[in-house]
């Protein structure tokens, strides 16, 4: 039913992110899809990377190790943001278009006060998205 | 190094950074200082401690000036006569060091160094990146002085010259032009180009190179502090480094909180101008939370969708207004005054340049000197904001784009709008502008021009606008600084600076004097940091020296 599955990663909070990986490999396996993991970093060095090459060859290996230990076919995309804070969520809308994804599985918060005003990236994307979403409750 | 060949890039154009960069050796890591945590549903991640530290000081400097106003306006009045009359003979010879230092990038092969690696490609087009820079750089000085600077010159040098004890009282630069109208106005274009041209663009471009070369091309964190790691070494992220992030987190806010509040000042002067609507404090707190609440909502946009629209529409706005003054102005006048005025500037270079020796000591102390110890004090916020957007320019790009390109539109706006307003006076004999106070005087000269209440309106728009695009172009660098160089923290974080600036320049504007004596005290930190400028052209040149070995 799913043939491309992007999991968009926070490298930083990798392990907040365990529930979401798991179900994604799960969905991946039962349907032979590939999944894609999306990672947004800056130009400007930060705590991951010091440079967007640096950046991407750390997420290759991130996809790599997880081929490997979920028994899927894994590939990376990494985005590049001016601004991710703000613009972060229309980028990666843009990105799982191009990518051809057509499911997107993603860890999200439980929404709190401030999702009135700014709400998370998961529910943007569940709200703007052509793809199909799944939203993982931490 | 990463396996994604110019293949991987996407469809949606998303660059793949490559190519050769000299990393600097370090264990620091971007963020590892930062406290990341919730208050209530708010996420916050900042730099312990510069973030405590500056919050706090600024509101016992905000608490001081308004407890003890006499005590304050005396004490920061005295620190600024100290510093810009008895150290102009070192901000002069500073900036000058500044201008042939960024010319020299132009002419070597320092200048083909990419920032962002050999194979980097530009973030923003020429024109996104141009309009950027320059409504963050300039903006208001443009309306405020574009009128009032030349008009002031040509003033004092009509007057010519009077001497006391000695010592030379009048204000007109160099030795004056007596009587001589056309002399006084090319000496007067000339003073004027030449505290908006060469010298304030290469003050900004040293700051925003050291920090572009360090965070691109070095890989370390964009803040201040990284500028010096050739000179302190792994100190930097030691106090050495939250001292100076915070001398510049408090320069941008109090710069910024300053302006704001003498930005409300004129246009306010403009709508009473205009619509009659009362000059006051009320009006003045409506203004600035206006401004505020704009720039709010361009930061929470985000710096493509929101910095950037407004520093376009800013540039088409003020780019029509000029057309227009040029146009239905004396345009062959204006046009010829623009060539006369570029020459006179490169005759007087010199003279005016002169650190030592001078006679003119109020105009060169109190104009000179002033107008470099403020381009400096600004230089930390400026410099920063050019650095985020000017990944993937060459050195050579850079210079001419930050230099060059930036004092040829300030000769051109400057010649138009003073052009116009000396020959109202010269060949017309209307001195309404002349006689006005400083904040009204482009209101009177666009009075006597066509459709001046429309234009008097759209003047008084990109004075609101142009204070909009450096309140959400501050905000976005302070909340860089205070969160240790990372630009992905939370968004309510920049919302707070956005507000917390504006908040700051209502109670200024409300506490008698408390606007002068605080900005009086923003100049003073032009000081140490011209010092830092200095150390920072060495710190480039190594950089520089380091990137092009890896290329041989």
């Amino acid at each position: 039913m799913f043939k491309k599955i992007v999991v968009p990663i926070d490298l930083a909070h990798v392990e907040r992110l365990q529930k979401a990986l798991h179900v994604a490999a799960g969905l991946a396996r039962e349907h032979g899809a590939g999944i894609c993991y999306v990672g947004v970093t800056t130009a400007t060095p930060g705590p991951i990377a010091r440079t967007p090459e640096d950046f991407a060859a750390k997420l290759e290996a991130f996809a790599k190790a997880q081929g490997l230990e979920q028994g899927v076919k894994t590939e990376a995309h990494m985005l590049v943001s001016h601004d991710p804070s703000v613009q972060m969520d229309r980028e990666l809308e843009a990105a799982v278009t191009a990518l051809g994804a057509d499911l997107v599985v993603m860890a999200s918060h439980v929404p709190n006060v401030t999702d009135y005003v700014w709400s998370g990236h998961g529910a943007h994307l569940a709200a703007h998205s052509a793809a199909s979403v799944m939203l993982i409750r931490a | 190094m990463a396996d994604q060949s110019p293949q991987d890039q996407t469809p949606e154009g998303i660059p793949s950074p490559e190519g050769v960069v000299n990393l600097i050796d370090t264990d620091y890591e971007v963020g590892q200082d930062n406290v990341e945590g919730n208050i209530g549903p708010f996420g916050f991640d900042i730099h312990n401690p510069v973030f405590l530290i500056s919050g706090l000081s600024i509101v016992a400097f905000v608490f001081y000036a308004l407890a003890l106003p006499e005590q304050a306006d005396s004490a920061f009045s005295w620190l600024f006569a100290k510093v810009t009359k008895g150290f102009d003979w070192f901000f002069l010879g500073s900036a000058n060091i500044f201008v042939l230092f960024c010319l020299l990038l132009i002419v070597t092969p320092w200048g083909n160094v990419r920032l962002g690696g050999s194979e980097a490609t530009p973030d923003y087009s020429y024109i996104g990146w141009f309009a950027m820079l320059f409504a963050a750089g300039m903006g208001i000085g443009l309306m405020f002085y574009g009128v009032a600077e030349p008009m002031s010159h040509f003033s004092s040098s009509m007057g010519g010259t009077t001497v006391e004890n000695g010592i030379r009282t009048d204000w007109a630069p160099l030795g004056a032009a007596a009587g001589d109208e056309a002399e006084a106005v090319r000496l007067g274009m000339a003073a004027t180009i030449f505290h908006w041209g060469l010298h304030p663009w290469a003050i900004y471009a040293v700051v925003a190179l050291a920090l572009a070369l360090f965070s691109y091309n070095k890989g370390l964190p964009l803040t201040i502090r990284s500028a010096f790691h050739p000179i302190f070494g792994d100190a930097v992220w030691g106090w050495v480094g939250h001292i100076i992030d915070t001398l510049a987190v408090f320069a941008t806010l109090f710069g910024l909180a300053t302006s704001l509040g003498f930005g409300a000042t004129q246009a306010n002067a403009g709508l009473n101008e205009l619509f009659g609507i009362p000059v006051g404090s009320v009006t003045q707190v409506v203004l600035i939370s206006i401004i505020t609440a704009i720039a709010l909502i361009s930061v929470l946009r985000g710096l493509d969708g929101g910095v950037k629209v407004l520093s376009e529409i800013n540039m088409g706005l003020a780019l029509v207004l000029l057309l227009f003054v040029l146009l239905v102005g004396p345009t062959v006048y204006l046009l010829k005054l623009f060539g006369s005025s570029l020459v006179a500037y490169l005759e007087y270079l010199p003279a005016l340049s002169n650190p030592v020796g001078r006679e003119d000591v109020n105009f060169s102390q109190g104009w000179t000197s002033f107008y470099w110890a403020w381009w400096i004090s600004w230089s930390p916020f400026v410099g920063m904001f050019i650095a985020r957007v000017s990944r993937g320019r060459t050195v050579r790009e850079f210079v001419v784009c930050v230099l060059l390109i930036p004092s040829m539109v300030c000769v051109l706006w400057m010649s138009v709008f003073g052009g116009t307003a000396l020959h109202q006076v010269v060949a017309e004999g209307y001195t309404a502008a002349q006689d006005a106070a400083l904040e009204l005087k482009l209101f009177k000269m666009l009075d006597v021009l066509p459709l001046a209440a429309i234009t008097s309106l759209v003047g008084i728009v990109l004075v609101v606008v142009f204070f909009v695009t450096s309140s959400d172009s501050g905000s976005l660098v302070i909340d860089t600084i205070t969160a240790g160089g990372k630009i992905d923290a939370p968004v309510p974080q920049r919302a707070f600076w956005c507000v917390f600036e504006g908040a700051v320049a209502i109670v200024l504007l409300l506490s008698a004097g408390g606007l002068q004596s605080l900005q009086s005290m923003v100049i003073s930190t032009g000081l140490p940091f011209t010092l830092v400028l200095l150390l920072m052209c060495f710190a480039i040149a190594r950089g520089l020296i380091s990137e092009r070995r890896l290329h041989r």
